[in-house]
């Protein structure tokens, strides 16, 4: 991940003129250029980053106080609503659309004086772990131009291991920021359910939707946090910050008499030989540090794709409604009558896996299946909470693989839309259950990036960052 | 549910709004019903003890003053977004 200073040495470097904000944009907007073929970026923001570059190098000259990410560049999964150019979702049917207004992570990135420079490619309004359902193009893995990069934010994540920018926002509802960083070699964070706004990124799964940093480093991951977190007038699911906040100090002994659990259920899954190699490692580098590391069966978190599977389309299918061709996006010109114009602008605007996933939420919502379904999903969501809940009494963070196997091939699941979906089999519990996790590099397998994930308490981000710091430094 | 009719992917289409081609309509016919089948396997879970969790905040009843505020965006700044529209109002196709 190529030499960009570390995001806090940037921004002071910016604050005290040593370094100017239109230099590092420019870097960016290079690095962008030179490497397109990997197809990570949807919309370059020249003008307005140049713009804002040039504002932020006025007044660090005047003597003004930035802010804690001043003059850094990043890179917005273009599911984040901005101003400058275009949000698409990666959809045919947002294709045109220029937001009205901004996410509430993005204004707050930006008043801490970081420069959005580019819109990255997702599966189309972020359904899929490939990135292979945008309807644009697909991203190709950083490390293998013929593998994925992971989804939904796959284009986010390969921008910053190719160096495009020191880091990138995303989204994880079922594992999108956690599993593209397992698969291209890059750190994922998904903070707790609530402590990022969504105000502004274009609604998913309203009970799981979560926004976080992708980064080369946990420090970047936990300052990009610190900065877009907190309460939100807007968006009325937002929880309190830590009161300390999420910047970390610099500690020895992170790892020292930290109780980690291994989850016996995501360690037997299935695991490609090389992956379970790895991340054995890991675990034995963590305790070689001095953490005490003990197996624990979770039986629920096997029962989370399906929750998920039940409970996402279902939210989807109720957050796609707006999408009906009267206020704005794609509308079917043709169109004779409201009902038909309602048919035929979903129909042209959205891809296919939009449209599996909108007709399963209908399914799984309508009267007769209602009870069968999503009641049921709810209330073994609770059984996974609760599981959770009791492990976290004995053990500080839970440990497993983020994926069960590498990056796979581009083209290699696309046509099996269950397959496509056992992709999420180990991020997925902590999406239905809200609690922090996190993916970063293990050892390669066969050349190939592995993530470890780590998974915290409710609102123990900051446990979970400091931790994972520590972790960082001694694993891979 | 192991399978789904040609009715009944035509009825979830019609519920969600969706005019489906031929080959689409084929083509959920098969997938539909393995996505359902997977989720299946909650059926034989026991959650007799258990109430449904909607929400992972447990935040109850948050309320905000009632008055206006302006924020980013201008009505004006919305409605321009729409194909149609006529007196600050989204104008749509005869309904009958």
């Amino acid at each position: 991940m190529t030499d960009w200073p570390s995001l806090s040495d940037i921004a002071s470097q910016v604050q005290s003129g040593k370094l100017s904000a239109t230099q590092l944009v420019n870097k960016s907007l290079e690095s962008i250029e030179k490497k397109k073929d990997f197809d990570a970026i949807i919309s370059v923001y020249k003008d307005r980053a140049q713009a804002h570059a040039n504002e932020i190098d006025e007044r660090v000259r005047a003597g003004e106080k930035i802010g804690p990410l001043a003059g850094v560049p990043f890179i917005a999964k273009d599911n984040f609503l901005t101003f400058g150019g275009k949000t698409t979702a990666a959809s045919k049917y947002l294709k045109d659309f220029e937001a009205p207004y901004q996410a509430t992570a993005i204004e707050r990135l930006e008043e801490a004086g970081a420069i959005c420079v580019a819109k990255a490619n997702l599966d189309a309004w972020a359904h899929g772990s490939s990135t292979e359902n945008s309807d644009f193009f697909t991203t190709k893995n950083p490390h293998d131009k013929t593998r994925v990069p992971g989804g939904s934010s796959g284009g986010s994540t390969a921008a910053v291991v190719l160096g495009m920018a020191p880091f990138a926002i995303g989204s994880d509802t079922g594992g999108s920021i956690r599993q593209p960083a397992g698969f291209s070699g890059c750190v994922g964070y998904k903070p707790t359910y609530g402590l990022v706004s969504r105000s502004g990124v274009v609604a998913m799964a309203s009970s799981t939707d979560v926004i976080g940093p992708l980064t080369r480093s946990v420090e970047g991951a936990a300052l990009v946090l610190d900065v877009m977190s907190g309460k939100d007038e807007l968006d009325s699911t937002t929880i309190e910050k830590d009161k300390l906040g999420y910047r970390l100090e610099v500690t020895g002994d992170g790892l020292k008499g930290k109780k980690v659990g291994v989850v016996r259920e995501y360690m037997d899954e299935g695991l490609q030989p090389g992956v379970k190699k790895s991340i054995e490692q890991a675990i034995e580098q963590l305790q070689k540090a001095g953490a005490v590391v003990e197996e624990i069966s979770l039986p629920s978190v096997m029962l989370a794709l399906a929750v998920y599977y039940i409970i996402c389309p279902a939210e989807v299918s109720s957050n796609l409604a707006r999408y009906d061709g009267q206020r704005y996006g794609h509308s079917a010109k043709e169109a004779k009558d409201l009902m038909g114009s309602y048919l035929l602008s979903r129909e042209q605007g959205f891809g296919s896996e939009a449209k599996r996933r909108i007709m399963i939420g209908s399914h799984v919502l309508s009267s007769g299946y209602f009870d069968a379904y999503y009641q049921k999903a709810q209330t073994v969501k609770t059984k996974i909470i609760n599981e959770f809940a009791e492990a976290f009494k004995e053990y500080d963070f839970l440990v497993g693989p983020t994926s069960p196997t590498v990056a796979f091939k581009i083209g290699e699941r696309a046509n099996d839309p269950l397959q496509m979906y056992l992709a999420d089999i180990m991020t997925v519990a902590a999406n239905v259950s809200g609690n922090p996790s996190i993916s970063i590099p293990a050892a390669e397998a066969d050349g190939l990036p592995v993530g470890l994930q780590i998974i915290g308490d409710l609102r123990a981000d900051r446990a979970l960052l400091q931790f994972a710091k520590s972790a960082e430094e001694v694993i891979g | 549910m192991s399978k789904l009719t040609r009715d009944d992917v035509l009825k979830l289409a019609a519920l969600s709004r969706l005019k489906l081609t031929e080959d689409e309509i084929d083509r959920f016919s098969v997938e539909l019903p393995k996505i359902l089948d997977y989720v299946e396997i909650l059926q034989d879970v026991d959650t007799a003890s258990l109430e449904p969790t909607y929400q992972l905040t447990g935040l109850k009843n948050v309320m905000r003053a009632d008055e206006v505020k302006a924020y980013q965006a201008k009505p004006e700044d919305l409605l321009k977004l729409s194909p149609s529209t006529e007196k600050n109002q989204y104008k749509v196709r005869r309904v009958l």
